[in-house]
């Protein structure tokens, strides 16, 4: 079972994260690596061989970013990577995912739920769309897998939701499906070795006006920080006074 | 398409690089020069320069005739026939569009035996409630609905087309959107109608650090999913009731590789986290499981929500569904009370919208101070329990004061 992990990374995390780290993985992408690797190790402990393939659209750096993929469990790893490409709404992003995960016709794509950039969430169950495969959002636990039939619980606002699919599969994975392991010593090393795939549009036959900033039916117009928040007023003194003070305050917004 | 840096108009003056996400623009020689393998086109820099100086060119040609497309369309989501909030609130500022667009605002309501549902919109200013209603519809199938609402705006044509941010909008309209090669916006916070008579979006993007506006200016329709509680419920019409339309439903278009087989309710739960107006949350101040009691007590009598930062579910004392923060739920209450919570940037992003701000901490430097309107330095442990007397007590005299 090839199965496929999108491991979406964009440079640009970098504003978010502020604490001098370069590129990362998006966290949710840990997540739904971490559950590929899970369910090939089960696939393979019940005598059926499988791989795992972490692809990534991003600029040629982000190759550092699937040999970190590599080293927690993923078998191979394809960069997308072209110029041409630069400038994707999600539209396109999961266009040009889809057109390469195509290659492999795997059973199971796994996405993190969002990015933490754009946070959109809408590149996972885009790809299914694209591909034309069954698709679960939010997906909390995957809890049977049997033949071409997998059986996954959502998270919704007030619950979980349990639905079957029919493989193949597009499902996006939210923090509760597991925690994802540290990289292995025997992982770093190949790593190390990995041969990384580099494809571009040509590569996938990709047609230039469905790709990038060109394809994109959105257009981003402005952009501007909203005003920062300030700290209002703080208070210190007895615990007796602190909530009478919090309950008079609560008393102005009117809601005791 | 490529990125250009006009030299008669740049000056030098950096406002493009602080705009760069991705750190490809330096100034040299008092001039924006930008490193074409560090940018990805994403037009923040254009946006940002003062002087014009910066243009991404694209040509780009609409392929079809845009004005075949009028109205605004709004997805009346809902579940065993009980409308969820947020279309409330599309419906407020879908009416809003519709005006300015000088055209009809109409709801779309999918499901099975939904009437009472649709008699309900049919009260508020819509123009018309169109149905869908099959067995098949039931209960929600990403690859039914995505399917029928394709057809449906095929057939229709809507200028304008929202949905709620709910994981329902969020996973179903992408898909929509990837039929029609159309625009989608997420989580939009902004809605208006620009001089140019196109749906101006506003949404927040990089965790609420940058506001970006996004235009779809060559395709129909014009789509968005819009966060909670940002927009204020629509009030009832004065007079009258909203035309219902009964859809005839195509079975061909019900195929589906999913099956639902149950809903798991979240037990002991009585308020949803993005629906709420009030969310009490707790963090690594707050000890262990046991502590979260004193969280809930308070949440019980504020009928709020219960909230947690990433340490506390992490630690296992609540469960995930409950985390508020970039790995968690992003959430925009009225009120927000954080109760042990130091208030990393990571939690920050999930909460710093909140209309009102309220902190507990025992550190006076937590940096979640410098965020809420009202800090309370001090042990939870001490002060919210002080606090539920106080509610409770205060209760008690103004129900004796009524008699």
């Amino acid at each position: 079972m090839p199965a496929t992990t999108e491991v979406k990374i964009d440079p640009e995390t970098k504003t978010l994260v502020r604490e001098g780290i370069e590129n990362q993985i998006n966290p949710f992408d840990l997540y739904a690596l971490e559950e590929a690797v899970r369910t090939k190790e089960k696939m393979e402990a019940a005598g059926e061989p499988s791989t795992v393939i972490a692809i990534c659209k991003g600029a040629p750096h982000a190759e550092e970013q699937l040999r970190e993929a590599i080293s927690l469990g993923a078998d191979e790893a394809v960069l997308l990577t072209d110029r041409r490409m630069a400038g994707a709404d999600t539209w396109c992003t999961s266009y040009e995912l889809a057109a390469a995960i195509k290659r492999f016709e795997p059973d199971i794509v796994f996405c993190g739920m969002q990015a933490i950039d754009g946070d959109t969430g809408q590149v996972g169950p885009g790809i299914a769309v694209h591909l034309n495969y069954a698709q679960a959002a939010y997906v909390a636990e995957i809890i049977s897998i049997e033949g071409k039939k997998m059986v996954v619980k959502r998270l919704i606002e007030d619950g979980y939701e349990v639905v079957e699919l029919r493989l193949p599969a597009v499902l996006t994975v939210v923090k509760e499906i597991n925690e994802p392991r540290t990289p292995s010593l025997r992982g770093k090393m190949a790593a190390k070795k990995a041969q990384i795939t580099v494809w571009n549009a040509d590569d996938l036959n990709l047609p230039e006006d469905k790709i990038g900033l060109l394809g994109s039916p959105t257009q981003v117009v402005k952009v501007m920080t909203p005003p920062c928040r300030s700290g209002g007023d703080k208070y210190e003194g007895e615990p007796a006074e602190l909530a009478d003070k919090l309950y008079d305050v609560l008393k102005c917004l009117e809601v005791v | 398409m490529s990125i250009r840096v006009d030299e008669t108009k740049c000056n030098g003056c950096g406002l493009c690089v602080r705009s760069c996400g991705t750190n490809a623009i330096e100034i040299k020689d008092k001039l924006a020069t930008i490193t074409v393998e560090g940018c990805t086109m994403c037009g923040a820099c254009v946006a940002a320069c003062r002087f014009n100086a910066i243009s991404i060119d694209i040509e780009k040609q609409p392929r079809e005739d845009l004005d075949k497309y009028k109205g605004v369309w709004v997805f009346g989501e809902q579940r065993g026939g009980r409308v969820a909030p947020v279309v409330f609130e599309l419906i407020g500022v879908g009416r809003n569009l519709a005006d300015a667009r000088r055209s009809e605002l109409a709801v779309i309501i999918l499901g099975n035996n939904i009437s009472d549902a649709a008699n309900e919109l049919a009260e508020y200013p819509v123009d018309k409630v169109y149905i869908y209603e099959a067995p098949e519809l039931e209960v929600y199938d990403a690859e039914r609905y995505c399917r029928v609402l394709t057809d449906v705006v095929r057939e229709f044509k809507p200028e304008i087309f929202l949905a709620g941010a709910t994981t329902t909008g969020r996973s179903f309209m992408s898909g929509v959107a990837i039929n029609l090669y159309t625009g989608l916006t997420a989580d939009c916070t902004g809605l208006e109608i620009g001089e140019d008579g196109l749906l101006h979006q506003t949404r927040p993007a990089y965790g609420g650090n940058i506001m970006a506006t996004i235009l779809c200016p060559y395709t129909r329709p014009q789509m968005a999913t819009v966060r909670h509680k940002v927009f204020p419920m629509s009030p009832k019409r004065a007079q009258g009731r909203a035309e219902i339309i009964n859809l005839t439903p195509k079975p061909n278009l019900f195929s589906s590789r999913s099956k639902f087989l149950e809903f798991i309710e979240t037990v002991g739960e009585k308020v949803n986290l993005t629906d709420a107006n009030i969310i009490v949350s707790g963090g690594r101040g707050v000890g262990g499981p046991e502590g979260f009691e004193v969280i809930r007590e308070l949440a019980d009598e504020l009928g709020a929500a219960v909230g947690a930062s990433r340490a506390a579910v992490d630690a296992g004392w609540i469960s995930y569904a409950h985390q508020v923060g970039q790995t968690g739920k992003t959430v925009c209450p009225k009120i927000y009370i954080a109760c042990g919570i130091s208030g990393a940037v990571q939690h920050q992003v999930g909460m710093r919208s909140s209309d009102i701000i309220i902190a507990i901490n025992k550190d006076p430097n937590a940096p979640i101070f410098s965020i809420a309107d009202y800090g309370f330095v001090g042990d939870l442990f001490e002060i919210i329990p002080a606090l539920v007397r106080k509610i409770r007590q205060m209760r008690g005299v103004e129900a004796v004061c009524r008699v």
